[in-house]
């Protein structure tokens, strides 16, 4: 695909709304297409973490070796969202298995090439940042509520008169 | 000035006593979560007519009463559903009943999902746990009255895949056309082929055309509040926003004063709200 | 627009006031006994002016009065001729139309089935001789809650219907009482059937009636009421007036339900918080207050089995209890449960406010918690600030 196609597709991701062409064409020359068969790992716990993805289609399910516990999995993303932060965070190596469950189709955003970019173009790099965050913060607030075991009793409270 | 109620003209429907009705089947949806099928009875000699959203005071002979909100279809009022967790002595000594048994109900209290006004509309409908009961009778509806709105959009989530309810039927309404059924679990295992994550993730998944969606929002509150947040900043409007919420009730009718939440009595003035009516007090800690 | 009570009418007119003397008190107590009421009273029983059933004017505490102060009630005797010379009975006559237990139902098995056999004891004829004017407002109010909604009390209206209503106006005032900011008292403007004002003068000792039904004014005609004097009505009228210069406690009741709505997170609840015992016995002396619960029974057979209900209180840990959990576990949750409800989201449940400032609250709380003081604390270092008018 030309440059011109990817950047046209990759507007679509919401990773992207609103974002200034300026910064789009940026994005892209960092970016490429990608696909992942069913069954295949995106990346695995432990690996340098030297991109990240932007999903477009399929499902990703990250998992963490539980020792005796086996393989946990305790999340899956989709299409419209992004896929992994270890490449801006030391020691930039990925705390999770990401394992296709469908045929995934991502965009794959070279950390090394965007870092660059980030660095030379500071509001390049704050509007990096800022979307990045937004997608931290989400992240957390969902892991919150999924700790928060909202469909547990809050007491242990059988016997009581209900 | 205090007008004294003209009290001889008072007469009220006899809400106290709970009218006989017979268990027809019992079906266990998860480990401790079952549905009571069960004959309606007749009130005042008529049949028992509910709307989407409403509750009956479930009574077990002799053990109490459990404010439970019916999950059967409304179109088809001589059977009556209750998904009821178990949970405590009432809700275990209904567990054990069989066909044919006896239970006691007094209702249908309270107030209904805006079926009405979601005509000509998109219906986001978000459920966590056992909150997909009270929203089950709004699914048949729209299915029933399919043509008279927009997208149906299902999404539902629960604790873990064998917590989830009413599987067959999530299956066949993801069927129905311009229906979208997603369902999530909090914990999976490899097993598990379904989204893992809480029910607010799903939103990233259905584009919603915000300004004709009407959403109906039943889980535990925390679920609630992560979700109704969620359905404003992707611009839906609090005033097209409903949730059910539950209280202590003992009466069911705005007597006992158990369900108060600021001024509201959940039981009269609620279960289902339009989110502002409530706002303000689900903000505030232990109203 | 003020949504607390306010009933303006004057009663005191000349074509509608009687005079009686105790001899005429005594012929009212056989009058409604002959028609079949059961006729209650102030009277003196374990160290307290109570209400309760009483016969005849012997039973009135005659000479008595009593002291009250925050977490303080004793009687003491005065001599004297009054009859109704004291404030208020701990308890008020709720328990009379609204009992603190009652049997709502009996379920028998029958087969598969079961029969139910609802209770009732809506036969009842109580005249209440002696209702001060903040409780006849608190009858009022119940009126309101049991009988507003699409569901009502239906016990609670039978007796109501069935009650005749003898207010007596005060002709002192509690150390806790503040019915003149609540414009419920102390004298009755509303709801009566017969209203006295106690007069004692030396040793002229006699009462001002005034009739507010039809029935009223047929029993005060068959009990020999005599057309009272202007000078009679005039003495009664003062002894209104001395006492509403007595009245020293107030209530602000200016925006005190937006007040109190906007200002749920303020400091001064974990500062009453501290102090409340969450006893519940404000609740239960509160003439206003109605919650309840029910507890189901079986005999040991399984056979037989019955529900009853009973007053509770939101002071209650098992209150708010969910079976996912507890919506009110700490106590200045449910402190402000109760005050706001009273003071601010009555008025929106039932177009009127639930407390008629007979201080009764203030009286019972062990550790003299002033209802009065909290809405000061409150309103003086309010987060913000209401709008004019």
């Amino acid at each position: 695909m030309k440059p011109h196609d990817l950047s046209e597709s990759l507007l679509k991701h919401p990773f992207l709304s609103n974002m200034n062409e300026e910064f789009v064409k940026t994005l892209t020359s960092c970016a490429s297409n990608i696909v992942f068969d069913e069954g295949n790992y995106l990346f695995r716990e432990g690996e340098d973490a030297k991109t990240f993805f932007l999903l477009r289609s399929g499902r990703v399910a990250l998992e963490v070796g539980g020792g005796e516990r086996g393989q946990i999995r305790v999340q899956t993303i989709g299409a419209g969202e992004v896929l992994g932060w270890s490449w801006l965070i030391s020691p930039y190596r990925w705390h999770f298995d990401a394992y296709a469950l469908e045929q995934v189709h991502a965009f794959a955003i070279d950390a090394s090439c965007l870092i660059k970019k980030c660095e030379t173009d500071c509001h390049f790099g704050y509007e990096m940042l800022r979307r990045f965050s937004e997608v931290l913060e989400r992240r957390l607030e969902a892991t919150r509520l999924q700790l928060l075991d909202v469909y547990g009793s809050a007491m242990g409270d059988r016997g009581e008169n209900y | 000035m205090l007008e004294t109620p003209v009290l001889d003209e008072i007469k009220s429907p006899n809400s106290m006593a709970p009218l006989p009705a017979t268990i027809r089947r019992i079906i266990w949806e998860t480990d401790d979560t079952y549905t009571l099928l069960i004959d309606a009875p007749r009130l005042d000699g008529k049949e028992f007519p509910f709307r989407p959203g409403q509750f009956n005071m479930v009574y077990a002979f002799g053990i109490g009463e459990s404010a439970i909100s019916i999950s059967s279809d409304p179109s088809k009022s001589n059977l009556l559903a209750h998904t009821i967790h178990r949970v405590g002595t009432v809700t275990s000594a209904l567990s054990k009943l069989k066909r044919g048994d006896m239970i006691g109900l007094r209702g249908p209290f309270g107030t209904a999902w805006p079926i009405e006004e979601a005509v000509g509309k998109d219906v986001c409908i978000a459920a966590g746990g056992i909150g997909l009961a009270p929203l089950r009778p709004v699914i048949y509806t729209l299915i029933r009255r399919r043509s008279e709105f927009g997208r149906i959009i299902i999404l539902y989530g629960a604790r873990s895949p064998l917590d989830l309810l009413y599987r067959v039927e999530l299956e066949q309404w993801s069927k129905v056309p311009n229906t979208e059924v997603i369902t999530t679990v909090d914990r999976g295992d490899s097993s598990w082929k379904g989204h893992i994550g809480v029910v607010t993730g799903l939103f990233s998944y259905v584009k919603l055309d915000t300004p004709s969606t009407i959403a109906m929002v039943c889980g535990p509150e925390v679920m609630m509040k992560y979700t109704f947040e969620e359905l404003e900043r992707r611009g839906v409007s609090q005033e097209h926003i409903f949730i059910s919420m539950e209280r202590n009730m003992k009466c069911g009718v705005g007597l006992c004063g158990h369900c108060q939440f600021g001024p509201k009595f959940i039981c009269k003035d609620g279960p289902v709200f339009r989110l502002p009516q409530i706002r303000h007090l689900i903000e505030k800690k232990e109203i | 627009m003020n949504l607390f009570l306010v009933n303006p009418k004057s009663d005191f007119t000349m074509d509608n006031s009687f005079r009686i003397d105790q001899e005429n008190l005594q012929h009212l107590f056989t009058t409604l006994q002959k028609r079949g009421y059961e006729t209650v009273g102030p009277t003196l029983a374990d160290e307290a002016i109570v209400y309760d059933t009483i016969a005849s004017v012997e039973d009135l505490p005659v000479g008595w009065t009593d002291e009250v102060g925050p977490g303080k009630y004793r009687v003491a005797n005065g001599g004297g001729l009054s009859s109704f010379g004291y404030t208020l009975s701990p308890q008020s006559w709720k328990r009379f139309l609204y009992p603190p237990t009652r049997k709502l139902f009996s379920a028998k098995k029958n087969g598969k089935s079961f029969e139910l056999t609802q209770e009732n004891d809506g036969e009842k004829k109580h005249a209440f001789i002696g209702v001060r004017p903040c409780e006849l407002s608190a009858i009022l109010i119940q009126d309101r809650v049991f009988s507003s909604g699409e569901y009502h009390d239906d016990n609670y209206l039978a007796l109501r219907r069935n009650a005749f209503i003898v207010a007596v106006n005060c002709s002192q005032a509690g150390d806790n009482c503040f019915c003149v900011s609540m414009k419920t008292g102390p004298a009755a403007k509303d709801g009566y059937d017969i209203a006295l004002t106690e007069v004692v003068d030396g040793d002229n000792h006699y009462y001002v009636a005034a009739s507010g039904t039809e029935k009223g004014r047929e029993i005060l005609t068959e009990i020999g009421a005599a057309t009272a004097s202007g000078n009679e009505i005039a003495e009664a009228e003062n002894v209104v007036r001395r006492t509403t210069a007595e009245i020293g406690k107030s209530l602000d009741t200016r925006g005190l339900p937006k007040l109190l709505a906007e200002n749920l997170e303020h400091a001064r609840w974990d500062d009453v918080a501290k102090r409340c015992l969450t006893c519940g016995n404000c609740t239960m002396v509160c003439p206003t207050c109605f919650c309840s619960t029910v507890e189901d029974t079986t005999d040991l057979s399984g056979q037989t089995a019955g529900r009853s209900r009973r007053w509770d209180s939101c002071f209650t840990m098992d209150f708010a209890k969910v079976s996912g959990g507890n919506f009110r576990t700490s106590a200045k949750s449910r402190y402000r449960q109760w005050l706001t409800h009273k003071l601010s989201s009555w008025v929106e449940q039932f177009g009127i406010s639930g407390c008629v400032g007979c201080g009764r609250c203030i009286t019972w709380c062990p550790v003299g918690i002033d209802l009065t003081a909290e809405v000061k604390a409150i309103r003086g270092t309010k987060v913000k600030q209401e709008k004019g008018g």
